[in-house]
């Protein structure tokens, strides 16, 4: 079986290319496949939702692009180089639990920064800490700040780093609805800005819906692709517009889920 | 009021204070009713202690034992929390070690007198080895377990930057199991405290042990037992609290639960 995702959104170069990625977790002499032979193209400044149900194995196939995993077989390459493990010029982005604790905002925002000289460093931490809007937290440590606080924060960290990737792995999922909303807002408005190629692994139709160039919708496991759709509506996107309900009921059923509660 | 309720800001030191009170009231009227000629009441104790502070003799006591723990925990926190990090980074190290640690833990240190002795022979180096040995075990311990508590997600964001496995130890692991570090520090110098008192009492002839004691054998004076008694009391609180401010820094303060 094959699932196949190589069509990428017109006029983009390629960035990244999964080729037969499967993934089979061994525990106590038992087999779970949890990746089936996937494929997938990603498109330089593309913004890339992995779309599936809770515990599907989406999760493990951003950390197995990001090189935290290796794959049982299969290959990814990225700018033509297969990836061999994790890479400063592709940063991963986990729930706010991510940034480090024992740091203060510029601390974690200057944390990636230790190449750089400390008028460089100190430049574009002022730079990202404005550009996530975090101005007058500068000395804060995570503990005094709100949870979408601390989410920016580790944007910030791994923006600061200037990748040209970023791998968020349902980065709101511990947030509140209208926290979420807003750093949805908040995340496409710096994306158009710094055009980093994004990979989003959420499972939230409406999320995806709202932020992706496409959507990669994956079945339960072992995942595979089940399907791709283009989301071919201009930002900022009218989510009540016909198109976006036309779409979003579009993977409603591909997920199989009947549209009612 | 129930266990919910704050208690208002009076409250916070009126009881405590009644109860002392109480405490040393009872305690003088029990010593005259009794009639003892042995045991002395809370003034005999306040008078021997101002004897020993006349003589000048506290304080070269209290000297001694503070120095001796400070060589016996400084020597203990020296070793222990760069073998307790090591055993934890290496897993495999620590399955080597961890039985022999496991064993060695429950041996209280009083256990090792005769053999300091018989090591270093009487003085202060017997009585430094049994406070490091008090204090060694739970630093490696906490800082062992604190390294492998460490939330896989910090060690690869760490890794994800770039970080050497030098620097992804020095930046993140350290840090991250440091409020852990902090505690077996707290209980280690606890540890050593009670140690230095019982080793003072067989092994040299200065601190408050060795004041304990003597003030027993030489002319049985239980004033001057019970002042020693409260200044070894008074000095651990102090140690401790020395502690409990570190807990407050603001680069560990995520690691440990507060009120506010």
């Amino acid at each position: 079986m094959s699932s196949t995702a190589t069509a990428v959104t017109q006029g983009l170069k390629t960035k990244l290319r999964a080729q037969g990625i499967t993934m089979v977790f061994k525990r106590d002499g038992k087999e779970t496949p949890v990746l089936e032979n996937v494929n997938l193209e990603v498109g330089e400044g593309e913004f890339l939702c992995l779309l599936g149900p809770s515990g599907c194995g989406k999760s493990t196939m951003l950390n197995t692009i990001a090189g935290f995993l290796k794959p049982t077989s299969g290959v990814v390459t990225i700018d033509g180089e297969a990836v061999r493990g994790p890479d400063p010029r592709r940063i991963f982005v986990f729930q706010e639990r991510g940034v480090f604790p024992w740091l203060t905002v510029e601390g974690n925002i200057g944390f990636g920064l230790f190449k750089l000289s400390k008028e460089e460093r100190e430049q574009r931490i002022a730079y990202y800490i404005k550009l996530v809007g975090l101005q007058g937290f500068e000395k804060a440590y995570p503990q005094e700040l709100s949870g979408g606080m601390k989410q920016r924060l580790e944007v910030a960290r791994a923006l600061a780093v200037n990748p040209d990737m970023l791998f968020l792995d349902e980065p709101f999922g511990a947030l509140d609805s209208i926290t979420r909303l807003i750093m949805r807002g908040e995340l496409l408005r710096i994306w158009e800005k710094e055009r980093k190629t994004i990979i989003f692994v959420t499972h939230d139709i409406e999320e995806a819906v709202q932020l992706a160039d496409r959507v990669v919708v994956m079945s339960a496991r072992p995942a595979r692709i089940q399907g791709i759709v283009p989301i071919d509506i201009a930002h900022p996107r009218d989510i009540s517009s016909p198109r976006y309900l036309e779409l979003r009921d579009g993977i409603f059923e591909q997920i199989g889920l009947a549209h009612k509660v | 009021m129930n266990s919910l309720s704050q208690p208002a800001k009076w409250e916070k030191y009126v009881w405590p204070g009644m109860l002392s009170v109480l405490f040393l009231l009872t305690w003088h009227y029990t010593v005259r009713w009794t009639q003892s000629t042995i045991f002395p009441s809370p003034l005999d104790v306040q008078k021997g202690m101002a004897e020993l502070v006349h003589k000048g003799l506290l304080w070269n006591d209290i000297a001694d034992s503070l120095k001796r723990v400070g060589a016996g925990f400084g020597l203990a926190a020296l070793l222990g929390i760069p073998a307790g990090l090591a055993l934890g980074w290496y897993p495999a190290a620590s399955q080597v070690v961890n039985p022999v640690i496991q064993l060695m833990r429950p041996i209280s240190p009083i256990a090792w007198i005769p053999l300091s002795i018989l090591f270093f022979g009487v003085g202060d180096e017997a009585a430094v080895f049994l406070i490091f040995l008090g204090a060694f075990f739970p630093i490696v311990v906490s800082s062992m377990n604190g390294v492998r508590n460490v939330p896989s997600m910090y060690r690869r964001a760490g890794r994800n930057f770039g970080l050497s496995p030098g620097a992804l130890l020095a930046k993140v692991v350290f840090p991250a199991a440091l409020p852990q570090i902090i505690v077996g520090l707290r209980i280690a110098l606890g540890i050593a405290w009670l140690v230095v008192v019982a080793a003072e009492m067989i092994a040299v002839d200065s601190g408050l042990g060795y004041l304990v004691i003597d003030s027993r054998n030489s002319g049985k004076r239980y004033d001057l037992v019970i002042a020693a008694m409260i200044m070894i009391g008074v000095i651990g609180l102090g140690l401790d609290m020395i502690f409990r401010r570190l807990e407050k820094v603001k680069s560990v303060r995520w690691g440990f639960r507060h009120d506010n």
